[in-house]
């Protein structure tokens, strides 16, 4: 006997798929087209094949900056990866500890921030590291340490530090209430079990928890790459699109804004902007898919 | 059958809806959001009190998002009648893309010199498609009461001027100059540009580097970025990572002595600053020297090809040329001088001190403005950065001279062998 064709399937799954099609697959697919064509001065669009790539890659003055903001992103990431992520599985294990007062309130606190506006953010950090009207100069003071004040905003040493430790400040609540849901699903019976053992608790810590909540730490890393290599607002905020001083806090996109809008007399170019996004979506597709195949299919998973 | 009352009313009804069929109506687009209640309060009504037919909305953008978004509405076929122009490049590429209109044989453009006329149009200057509006021009503002206080005269050489700044920074806690590098575009905008023309000799120095006579490694350029690495003594602290507004503040607020600064500033510093200051000139080299001043032209209007009312389009612009705009323009907007011909009497002091500067000096714009901008890397950002960097010490002046000029020749012919 034939079985009536699913209706209510396509029924159940348009919405979704009509949704994400109209705004997220077709804007994608529409971009990765539009960098395989050029316009000339008269404003006509024409089919260039990969000459935009070629220029971005090959041409001195596009792959300098390319390759600056790549780096810099880089290094934006790595900031993250080293001091967001376990400064979160700290704070999500202390949270976690049992008959913690005050937890409730420290974790709202701490998670703040992650709900401001990134504008807002950025507005308030740079007022407090102004030289001229910011507190942190005189705190510094207080402690003794004022001697180690700089204008850190505006040196091309430490500015791009100094902006991903902002970015850390503010999104450190997210891998802590990530990791910290995962960290309560674990099963009192298997920590009283390795209590009864005799499990000192960081033994515990090292050797149940951790192993337990390792998938969870995977997502971490990779969400923290793909919104890293993806924002734009901080910077833009607090340096502006030309991310000063020479470009030292220049990162994906801002290099991406500056090329598809312009910026003051340089004209935007939005097949150039195009293939300067599709770059970016490379990079963000090979580092998730490295993930999947290298660490994701490796990781043991229990079933609790 | 109907009342009188409501006969009459209907009356009126149609009477208005005739009248809104017949009025025509003009848009505006704009970067200057900040004008937005003058244009409806004094300058719109001025207009309609000679073409009362005309109806005109000013629809402004922010100044970042102007280029790209106009761009987006014109391809789209939906911007505005009339568009503010920005100088040279941006609307000349707008022209060349058939989204401003060719203005030849508008009598207003008669009002105007071929130096105001020039950054709107085509290279061999031929064509027009932007009537020039106003211009702003680059100096210093100083507060007074501080140089009262310590005894000092607005400099008009170099040596006074370093004479100035030695004494605020040794005998009071005054900050010599407020300025910062953190924005970057005030250290070419109001510092580079504002201080160079001195150097290289202000229009003869610019045209001298577009036929390919100079380069950027020549000594007046070089001299105007030494000029400025000896300024990172008396910028007070910090000032790497202070914004634009930063510096407003500082001044405003008389913790300055001296602000390098644009016409524009003048009436923020009417309604903030609570002590008079005055304005000086940028210094120059020796005593005797003759004088430039960057006398930029910022602003221009020109019409939308696709406007559906292009004869109202050009009766408003022919009024932009009149008289009676330069007057309301000029004493209005403070800070923004009117580039037509007609005499003005300028009302604001500082504004009237600086408009005087035309008579005393010789007029330039802004070094890059015209033809250096259009190649990739961009001049205008190159120049922002590496000024900044010379403010910042952290390259030499002739570094920031042989980056520049590394760049420009890259894409640019013609170039000296």
């Amino acid at each position: 006997m034939q079985r009536a064709f699913p209706w209510h399937l396509i029924f159940f799954l348009a919405p979704a798929v009509l949704i994400y099609t109209v705004f997220s697959a077709y804007p994608l697919f529409d971009t990765l087209r539009l960098s395989f064509f050029t316009d000339s001065d008269s404003g006509e669009r024409s089919f260039s094949g990969l000459s935009n790539f070629a220029t971005l890659l090959g041409n001195a003055v596009w792959s300098g900056a390319f390759w600056n903001a790549m780096w810099n992103n880089t290094q934006f990431f790595l900031i993250h990866l080293l001091v967001q992520n376990p400064i979160g599985l700290g704070l999500a294990a202390l949270l976690s500890l049992k008959g913690l007062s005050g937890a409730r309130t420290y974790r709202t606190l701490i998670f703040l921030p992650t709900l401001l506006s990134v504008v807002i953010i950025g507005f308030i950090w740079q007022l407090i590291l102004s030289p001229l009207w910011g507190v942190s100069e005189n705190f510094l003071y207080a402690l003794g340490l004022g001697q180690f004040f700089d204008a850190w905003l505006g040196k091309e040493s430490s500015a791009l530090i100094t902006l991903s430790l902002i970015s850390v400040w503010q999104f450190i609540g997210i891998p802590m209430m990530l990791i910290y849901a995962s960290l309560l699903s674990i099963p009192d019976e298997l920590l009283e079990a390795a209590k009864v053992d005799g499990a000192s608790p960081l033994r515990i810590f090292w050797r149940i928890k951790i192993p337990l909540i390792l998938p969870t730490l995977g997502l971490v890393t990779i969400l923290t790459f793909v919104g890293n290599f993806n924002t734009f607002e901080l910077v833009y905020a607090v340096k502006g699109a030309l991310a000063g001083p020479d470009y030292s806090t220049d990162i994906m996109g801002t290099f991406f804004y500056r090329t598809f809008f312009g910026y003051q007399s340089q004209l935007g170019s939005a097949t150039m902007g195009a293939t300067v996004a599709t770059m970016m979506f490379l990079v963000i597709l090979m580092g998730v898919m490295a993930y999947f195949y290298l660490i994701q299919r490796r990781l043991t998973r229990y079933q609790l | 059958m109907l009342s009188p009352k409501p006969a009459l009313s209907l009356t009126a009804a149609i009477l208005t809806l005739s009248l809104a069929a017949e009025a025509q109506t003009l848009s505006i687009e704009s970067w200057r959001v900040d004008d937005k209640d003058l244009w409806e309060d004094v300058l719109i009504p001025a207009f309609n009190q000679q073409h009362p037919d005309i109806e005109i909305s000013f629809n402004p953008t922010s100044p970042t998002e102007y280029d790209s978004s106009l761009n987006a509405r014109m391809q789209a076929g939906t911007a505005g009648d009339l568009v503010i122009c920005r100088p040279f490049d941006v609307s000349l590429n707008l022209y060349r893309q058939g989204h401003l209109m060719n203005l030849s044989g508008l009598p207003g453009l008669d009002h105007y010199q071929d130096f105001a006329k020039r950054a709107w149009s085509t290279d061999d200057g031929a064509t027009s498609f932007c009537l020039p509006m106003a211009s702003v021009i680059h100096g210093f503002f100083y507060n007074k009461d501080i140089f009262n206080e310590l005894n000092l005269e607005p400099p008009h050489t170099l040596d006074e001027f370093h004479d100035v700044l030695e004494t605020v920074k040794s005998e009071s806690r005054y900050t010599p100059i407020a300025l910062g590098t953190n924005d970057q575009w005030e250290a070419n905008q109001i510092v580079f540009t504002n201080i160079g023309p001195n150097f290289w000799q202000g229009e003869a120095g610019r045209l001298a580097l577009i036929s390919g006579d100079a380069t950027f490694t020549d000594a007046p350029y070089v001299a105007a970025w030494e000029e400025m690495a000896r300024w990172s003594d008396y910028m007070g602290r910090g000032y790497p990572a202070q914004t634009y507004g930063d510096s407003q503040n500082l001044f405003a607020l008389g913790r300055a002595a001296i602000y390098p600064t644009g016409s524009w500033d003048t009436s923020y510093f009417n309604d903030q600053a609570s002590f008079e200051f005055g304005a000086f000139k940028p210094p120059v080299p020796a005593a005797g020297d003759s004088c430039y001043i960057s006398d930029h032209t910022d602003m221009g209007i020109g019409i939308n090809p696709n406007s559906d009312n292009p004869e109202a389009a050009k009766a408003f612009l022919n009024w932009v040329a009149s008289a009676d705009f330069a007057d309301l323009f000029t004493n209005e907007v403070t800070g923004f001088f009117s580039l037509s011909n007609h005499p003005v009497d300028v009302n604001d002091p500082v504004a009237a001190e600086m408009i005087g500067w035309r008579d005393q000096c010789d007029s330039t714009i802004r070094l890059n403005a015209q033809v250096m901008n259009r190649g990739t890397p961009n001049m205008e950002q190159e120049l922002w950065i590496v000024s900044s960097q010379v403010l910042n010490g952290e390259i030499t002046p002739q570094d920031a001279a042989e980056r520049i000029q590394a760049g420009f020749a890259q894409w640019y012919e013609p170039q000296p062998d």
